[in-house]
């Protein structure tokens, strides 16, 4: 993933030279969306709700946003929480195949017998973006008895998984299926 | 109502803590590096998803409950990025890890 964030930033700033004229104006949305999805957090770390904290939250919030623009990192990047109903679905999935894996991990662990058989997993994944990739890895390494070794950006990933039937169940790939699902209402990344 | 949501709350509690126990566990029995990452996840979803989740019982739905979601969502960003960093690491300085023994399957591509 090391990899994918470096790759990923000097697309970032790449793209911020080439367009660095319009970019000013281009990201006036996700500059307020950042400022919304700051002072909301502030609103509710605080709990105190008088007109001078507030007052203190907002100009706190508008001096971020203003370094984030300056610095040219506001853009979708800065701000990947796509709620969308896709990823409503998901989340109860993950969870419960989380749940699932923890008590199968803990039976295995609790055994006397300790029936584990560690192997390195070769995985294609079919995300297209970034962040499906990162989500899926991070889906994986979430999940115990799977830890996501290395994830490349032509989608090659290494899986350390603790059983054959667990490394078997990665490569039927439900998750990457379910996670290439969550990304197809995005617009494919413009760079190449 | 009250005694339902302690009840509640304190099997969430338990059983959370029992996981971390489990967790623990795994770090002495587990015979490597990478397979003691997975014992480590235990904590990090399991353990740490139950705990907050009977504490949110126990703060009742307020401003609190918010905080503590919020911590639960940085966990479940923050564990699996620390781990695959470990892991990766690991990796890359060639640790090699212990495979193994391999079971009548499919011919694997590893």
């Amino acid at each position: 993933m090391e990899d994918l964030k470096r790759e990923g930033h000097d697309f970032a700033s790449s793209d911020a030279g080439d367009m660095a004229g319009d970019a000013m104006m281009g990201n006036v949305r996700p500059a307020l969306n950042l400022l919304v999805v700051l002072f909301g957090m502030w609103l509710l770390w605080s709990g105190h709700y008088t007109t001078q904290l507030i007052g203190f939250g907002l100009v706190s919030c508008l001096g971020v946003v203003l370094l984030c623009w300056r610095m040219g990192i506001v853009d979708r990047e800065a701000l990947p929480l796509d709620l969308t109903w896709r990823t409503l679905r998901y989340i109860p999935w993950l969870t419960l195949e989380v749940v699932k894996s923890n008590i199968d991990l803990a039976k295995r662990v609790l055994s006397p017998r300790l029936p584990i058989s560690p192997q390195l997993v070769e995985l294609q994944a079919t995300q297209k973006t970034d962040l499906g990739r990162i989500t899926f890895a991070n889906s994986i390494t979430l999940t115990p008895s799977t830890v996501t070794i290395e994830a490349r950006r032509d989608g090659r990933f290494v899986v350390h998984a603790l059983a054959h039937e667990i490394a078997q169940d990665l490569r039927n790939g439900e998750m990457d299926r379910r996670v290439s699902r969550l990304e197809k209402v995005e617009k494919p990344e413009s760079a190449s | 109502m009250a005694g339902a949501l302690d009840v509640l709350s304190w099997a969430c509690l338990l059983t959370g803590s029992f996981f971390a126990l489990v967790s623990s566990l795994a770090m002495l029995r587990l015979p490597d590096f990478y397979s003691r990452v997975h014992g480590a996840s235990i904590t990090d979803t399991m353990g740490a998803g139950l705990i907050l989740l009977g504490l949110v019982f126990q703060a009742g739905f307020s401003l609190v409950t918010v905080k503590l979601a919020l911590v639960l969502m940085f966990l479940v960003i923050t564990g699996p990025t620390a781990s695959h960093a470990l892991a990766k690491a690991a990796y890359r300085l060639g640790l090699e890890p212990v495979i193994g023994p391999e079971e009548e399957e499919s011919p694997s591509q590893t």
